[in-house]
């Protein structure tokens, strides 16, 4: 397995609370892999870290060999908050070719990525004027703009009707197909299925790191939500 | 510093401000009316009314720039651009130029409209050139902006940002010379204003308003608002953190 980050040890505070506690896991190089936790399980946290942009206690993350954070990753990642992070008061299409420039792209790539979210008709309109979940999809396009080497998705279809969250997907997978390493998180287990390796995390500890058939069979069933339950009660027996 | 980095966030905050038309609206309006006021207040005092509508048009684009910029970049806090700008290439610098140039442009059109209204229609009368006057009315907007760049750090909300104005705004603006003359004022009042970086902007527009020919005491004091710029940009920098708790 070809690796592309890979976290050791990783302590992490916010506050007086320790969110990670000791979290190591290797994402591989080429893939779509699930991070899936309740609410508050240190999903962003670890996103945060991976993209550089969280203090770390100890631990290390390194992303294609390099400490996560490094100046030559950022031109290599794209990164989407989990609340829609784009300027309300710019168009659709303003925002996505302003962070295309910033990645050195051009206004092809960033129509492109406009078009890849389904905001095409929607591409001049402001977007303060735009529902949730139109909201959310700009703020997807900006992070996909010329399919970087590394995207780090923080809940990318909450929000989502079934049909375009099937289509994003589809699109994830394309582009991991292409080489590109993808993290998605999300709550949604039926979304889970769709990853080609999965990271259970709760409370801030690694639960499972498997392929969604490994866990299943592991849990012996076939509901990825039950094979998660499962886990975790068998986690607490041990403890 | 990456020269296309900054076009492009120049272009995004100026993008921004276009299409909010209210903005450029108050931006332009707020002074001309604030003139209109203060030239029938001295309607039948001329001279007064040189002396404070000079300051005034120094004055403006200070305090305008100042809240403008500390909400703008407030917002790019709370709203998570912010976060995202900084895993791209985006240098901090780029960023805080960005904003910089592009509130730069806006207050030297701001300084143009008011100047005009207050030569033309008021008949404000200076013995040095009005093209000085918005010269140092655009380097007292940048002041505005880089010291609205570096409070923005120290609010979390919008109403913390816009109570930074009488804070940072207020004393400058009653110390600078405008209401006393600042070598009237008890000593430690003076020392005060001594240190605050509008007095000299407001001494350089007096020596515009008295001589008919830029003088070292003006560029002096213009060197010394640049000074403050820079000082105020490079703390602004370094309140900028790519990691955060």
């Amino acid at each position: 397995m070809d690796t592309a980050i890979e976290v050791r040890d990783l302590v992490i505070e916010r506050g007086k609370r320790t969110v990670l506690h000791g979290f190591s896991c290797t994402i591989p190089r080429g893939s779509v892999t699930g991070l899936l936790g309740p609410s508050g399980s240190g999903k962003t946290t670890l996103m945060r870290a991976i993209v550089g942009v969280q203090i770390v206690k100890s631990g290390s993350i390194t992303v294609f060999g390099e400490p996560a954070g490094s100046a030559s990753l950022r031109r290599r990642m794209g990164y989407l908050t989990q609340a829609p992070s784009v300027y309300a008061d710019l168009t659709v299409r303003e925002n996505a070719r302003y962070f295309a420039a910033l990645h050195g792209l051009g206004a092809a790539e960033a129509d492109q990525a406009v078009a890849d979210v389904g905001l095409k008709q929607a591409a001049g309109q402001l977007v303060a004027t735009l529902s949730g979940g139109q909201r959310s999809r700009a703020s997807l396009a900006c992070a996909i703009i010329g399919e970087p080497d590394l995207l780090v998705l923080d809940e990318p279809t909450v929000g989502q009707d079934p049909v375009l969250r099937d289509e994003l997907w589809k699109r994830f997978q394309e582009m991991a197909s292409n080489g590109a390493t993808l993290l998605v998180s999300s709550h949604v287990m039926d979304e889970a299925a769709r990853c080609e390796r999965l990271l259970l995390i709760r409370e801030g500890r690694l639960i499972a790191d498997d392929t969604p058939a490994a866990v299943r069979a592991s849990a012996g069933t076939d509901d990825l939500d039950e094979a998660f339950l499962r886990l975790i009660r068998a986690q607490e027996v041990a403890a | 510093m990456n020269p296309q980095i900054l076009a492009a966030t120049t272009g995004r905050i100026l993008r921004q401000l276009r299409h909010d038309r209210r903005t450029i609206a108050l931006m332009l309006l707020v002074p001309v009316v604030l003139l209109t006021l203060l030239y029938f207040m001295f309607d039948d005092q001329p001279q007064i009314f040189d002396r404070i509508a000079l300051v005034m048009l120094g004055v403006f684009p200070f305090i305008i720039m100042f809240l403008v910029t500390s909400i703008a970049m407030l917002r790019e806090r709370t709203t998570g651009t912010l976060e995202r700008l900084l895993t791209t290439p985006l240098g901090k610098v780029d960023l805080l130029f960005g904003y910089g140039i592009a509130f730069g442009l806006a207050a030297a059109v701001q300084a143009a409209v008011a100047s005009a209204v207050a030569y033309w229609l008021f008949g404000l009368d200076t013995q040095g050139s009005p093209a000085l006057v918005m010269l140092i009315a655009v380097v007292n907007a940048v002041l505005g902006v880089a010291l609205g760049l570096l409070c923005s750090a120290f609010a979390r909300t919008e109403f913390q940002a816009v109570q930074f104005l009488p804070v940072v705004a207020f004393p400058q603006i009653m110390l600078c010379g405008l209401f006393v003359a600042r070598d009237q004022m008890v000593g430690w009042l003076e020392a005060i204003s001594d240190v605050l970086p509008l007095s000299y902007a407001v001494e350089a527009l007096q020596e515009v308003g008295v001589h008919s020919d830029p003088t070292g005491t003006m560029w002096r004091d213009l060197a010394i608002v640049a000074g403050a710029v820079i000082v105020a940009l490079v703390l602004a920098a370094a309140t900028l953190r790519r990691r955060t708790a």
